[in-house]
């Protein structure tokens, strides 16, 4: 290929990059904007213009205290998301795979469904006490029933046609299982995966506020007893930012590397 | 004495709608030796899948046997090629062939095996990226991969273009000559049996059973015979009271 048609074969992906990129700026751009004239509407009380709010992110940054709160936060949605993925993900296959279970836990499954997580998470530190394993637990409980009902289906939808060439050409289980299985598995994972995030992220700083001495939510419910607004405001920014890089740096890129092969 | 599969299907039925059990074959009992051709011919609803699929081991809910020189087949080797190609969508031509073979074998047979097939620059290409004709040819690389001793094919070349299809049948006998193996080759096409089998095993409509077992009259290398193979069609259309050969 001569350096030319190169250029016309990358060119219209750099464009669309590019646009991309132009429109997410503005989109923040104008997030920004709406933000200041709120602010000026509302009042500094209620609403902080963005340069308080920045003081006060920076001045949480230089203590050290925000790196602290949110890697404690992460680290108890990390081990929920781990807990919750694997414990639904493997009863959900599981209802999908045998009858017997899908009779069992489907009742357990919608009652959790509809358990608001607050009473999960109070009803976890009266049973366990203010523990680590009671929060974590909690957090996990409220994400288990989705995945579960996520990954059901997904056990639901595996092709039967594959299964039987897997079959017929005595695929060994773990082979049949990589390439046959666990690519069918994949969208239904991905599904619980930002769901089960965008719950976790929730319910941990309920969880905090009710019974943590640390994290985000514990902080979150030190400056609203403070009446804080511009720290409250750095605090959930902060933490959005994270999600947000999440998003874009972890979970979009992986949906378009496993979904490549359907373009 | 080369070995032959035996295969005995006394009765064959599933579940019907109304609860009632409904037969799909019946009195099935034939033979084929390991290196012959055979074509089942019936019309639809004849149980021909549901053979194949007995043969292959996919449904063991029947009354009956499949043996391979008097022992059960699950160590013969079998290559199976689906009615759809049954590629799968996210791996290369080259993984869905290589997919089959025992984890330490030589893979440089995928390859000999894509160059025989004319998909030598596709190997890279993943499946949903081939024409259906393609990826046909892809699925009976993949079956004859493992070097099977029994070949069973499902209406391989069914829903293609008449060149295409002629192109594939081509395609088979040249891959079967090379590496000899008892076919069952299931068609609702009686000018294709004729064409490519050995022996003809006729089906009546539901519940299948086999009303005849003709050995086709013809040489090999019969396919630019065409006025021999439409007598041949005439002869068995004939023998069985209908007018199936167009």
């Amino acid at each position: 290929m001569t350096a030319s048609a190169l250029d016309r074969a990358t060119a219209p992906r750099s464009t669309t990059i590019v646009v991309g990129i132009g429109l997410r700026a503005a989109s923040f751009a104008l997030f920004l904007t709406i933000w200041e004239i709120a602010a000026h509407w509302a009042g500094a009380k209620t609403l902080p213009p963005i340069e308080a709010v920045v003081a006060a992110l920076l001045d949480e940054l230089m203590s050290g205290e925000l790196l602290h709160h949110l890697g404690v936060t992460l680290a108890r949605v990390f081990a929920a998301f781990v807990v919750a993925m694997a414990v639904g993900g493997a009863l959900g296959l599981a209802m999908a795979r045998w009858r017997v279970f899908d009779l069992l836990l489907d009742g357990w499954v919608v009652l959790l469904l509809n358990l608001p997580a607050l009473v999960i998470a109070v009803l976890a530190y009266v049973w366990f006490g203010l523990t680590e394993a009671a929060a974590i637990g909690a957090v996990a409980v409220n994400k288990v029933p989705l995945v579960a009902m996520t990954m059901r289906e997904g056990g639901r939808s595996l092709s039967r046609e594959l299964s039987e060439m897997a079959s017929v050409f005595r695929l060994s289980r773990w082979r049949r299982f990589r390439h046959v299985v666990a690519p069918q598995l994949v969208p239904f994972l991905l599904v619980a995966t930002r769901s089960g995030l965008s719950l976790i992220w929730k319910i941990v700083l309920v969880v905090e506020l009710l019974g943590r001495s640390d994290g985000v939510g514990f902080k979150l419910q030190l400056y609203f007893q403070l009446f804080d607004v511009p720290h409250i405001l750095a605090y959930a920014l902060a933490f959005a930012a994270i999600v947000q890089a999440i998003e874009w740096g972890l979970l979009q890129p992986l949906e378009r590397r496993v979904g490549r092969w359907r373009r | 004495m080369t070995r032959a599969l035996h295969v005995t299907v006394r009765e064959k039925s599933f579940a019907g709608t109304n609860g009632a059990p409904r037969i799909v074959l019946r009195d099935i009992d034939f033979r084929v030796e390991l290196g012959e051709f055979i074509a089942i011919v019936g019309p639809s609803g004849a149980g021909k899948t549901t053979l194949l699929k007995i043969v292959a081991g996919l449904d063991s809910t029947f009354a009956g046997s499949v043996r391979l020189a008097g022992a059960a087949i699950t160590a013969t080797p079998i290559g199976f090629v689906f009615q759809e190609p049954r590629l799968l969508p996210w791996r290369t031509v080259f993984e869905n062939i290589a997919l089959v073979l025992p984890r330490h074998a030589d893979r440089s047979v995928v390859t000999r095996l894509l160059g025989e097939i004319g998909l030598a620059d596709f190997a890279e290409t993943l499946p949903p990226q081939l024409s259906l004709g393609m990826a046909r040819r892809v699925a009976l690389a993949r079956a004859l991969v493992v070097e099977p001793e029994l070949l069973l094919m499902d209406e391989p070349f069914v829903s293609l273009d008449r060149p295409t299809a002629e192109r594939l049948r081509v395609l088979l006998l040249t891959l079967w000559r090379a590496r000899p193996c008892g076919i069952i080759f299931v068609t609702h096409d009686l000018r294709e049996a004729v064409e490519l089998a050995d022996r003809i095993l006729l089906f009546s409509a539901a519940p299948g059973r086999l009303v005849a077992d003709i050995a086709v009259p013809l040489a090999r290398d019969r396919r630019a015979d065409a006025a021999a193979i439409d007598t041949a069609c005439a002869a068995i259309t004939l023998r069985q009271g209908r007018a199936a050969c167009s």
